[in-house]
């Protein structure tokens, strides 16, 4: 099958940075999300990252800006899904939401579509049992910021089959990216360890043993860890972190994934990382 | 619009993020480590909004904003 048009639902960091690299890689990308406010700041994000791109890596956005961002078309009517090839779903981390999305996207893309969630815990087979083509629904964990990393966590769910997969694969080689293929299983191997991680981070700083500069500094200087665990927290968004931790916590049972309690409350008081400028740290 | 109302404005936006150094008008600061090249972006929208000007795709590249004087130059260039 060959992709030409790629829907993608949600336009936050995620939706975002995926809509700009499928459109440098000449892809015409639907954007779909539930407000125009959303999506024009999407716009604006997306055409100032391509600038910044023209800038720094001329070679790698050989086109103008303005030719590139006209392949993307930004909507708030699923209805804008009636041609797409692909669906990459990148809404919050709840159940209810992503099941209602698949609910809505399902009767109106084409049936050779393949729908591709960019969970970062939530189980595929599960999402898969939204939709009447659960063969070709697949997991996708894309990295952010997605322009600039080149290694993608694909997962196939209980029905996923081989077919799904070398489509997931050839969009991912056209994006100039690479995968690995891992099993369904809440978390995949990416989420159910690094959730663990940060969740235990913050308690560490919730039981005052270190502060976040000095948590991040073992795991840099100790580890080589490009990042410590409460910078990347703050890249990822705490509140979706929350909504990860959650779900693992609830998928299985176990109390080793329960949300430490700081977590909670950073969360509660606005507290989502880069994204609003606060976090563990403060951004400008 | 001359260098002399023009570089002053840039010389001031630059103060809040480069601190403790007196900059000069030739300093490299990308080359000379004050800011990393992130920062460019925000370059090219201070000089779009400040100078009422667009910073087109061909004028997208770091050597345009290296330097005081290379942003001086781009905003004479581009209201010529």
């Amino acid at each position: 099958m060959s992709i030409k048009q790629v829907g993608v639902v949600g336009a936050g960091v995620m939706g975002t940075g995926l809509a700009q690299s499928l459109a440098q890689a000449r892809f015409d990308v639907i954007l779909l999300d539930i407000s125009d406010d959303i999506l024009s700041r999407a716009r604006g994000e997306i055409r100032k990252n391509l600038r910044l791109a023209k800038m720094l890596d001329p070679q790698a956005m050989p086109e103008s800006v303005d030719s590139v961002l006209s392949r993307i078309t930004c909507t708030t009517e699923a209805g804008g899904f009636g041609a797409v090839d692909f669906v990459i779903e990148n809404v919050v981390e709840k159940w209810a939401v992503k099941e209602q999305v698949y609910h809505e996207i399902d009767p109106i893309c084409p049936p050779h579509a393949v729908f591709a969630a960019n969970t970062s815990a939530i189980s595929i087979t599960r999402i898969a049992s939204a939709t009447g083509r659960p063969s070709q629904v697949l997991g996708m964990h894309f990295m952010n910021p997605v322009p600039m990393k080149p290694m993608v966590e694909v997962i196939r769910g209980y029905h996923t089959s081989e077919q799904t997969l070398h489509t997931a694969r050839e969009l991912l080689t056209t994006m100039g990216k690479s995968c690995v293929v891992v099993q369904d299983m809440p978390g995949f191997v990416s989420n159910r360890v690094l959730m663990l991680t940060i969740n235990e981070a913050v308690f560490l700083l919730q039981d005052q043993v270190a502060s976040a500069e000095d948590v991040d500094t073992i795991f840099r200087s100790c580890f080589g860890h490009k990042m410590g665990p409460l910078e990347t927290a703050d890249l990822i968004g705490l509140d979706t972190i929350l909504y990860s931790i959650e779900v693992l916590y609830e998928s299985y049972n176990d109390s080793k994934y329960r949300p430490c309690p700081l977590l909670k409350k950073m969360v509660d008081a606005g507290l989502h990382g880069r994204k609003n400028g606060r976090g563990f740290y403060t951004y400008e | 619009m001359s260098p002399d109302t023009i570089k002053p404005q840039f010389r001031e936006f630059l103060g809040k993020v480069i601190r403790n150094h007196d900059l000069k008008d030739d300093d490299d600061i990308f080359a000379q480590g004050f800011v990393n090249s992130l920062f460019a972006m925000q370059l090219v929208m201070f000089t779009e909004n400040t100078f009422a000007l667009a910073v087109e795709d061909e004028d997208l590249t770091l050597d345009n904003f290296r330097t005081i004087n290379a942003m001086t130059a781009l905003v004479l260039r581009k209201k010529a």
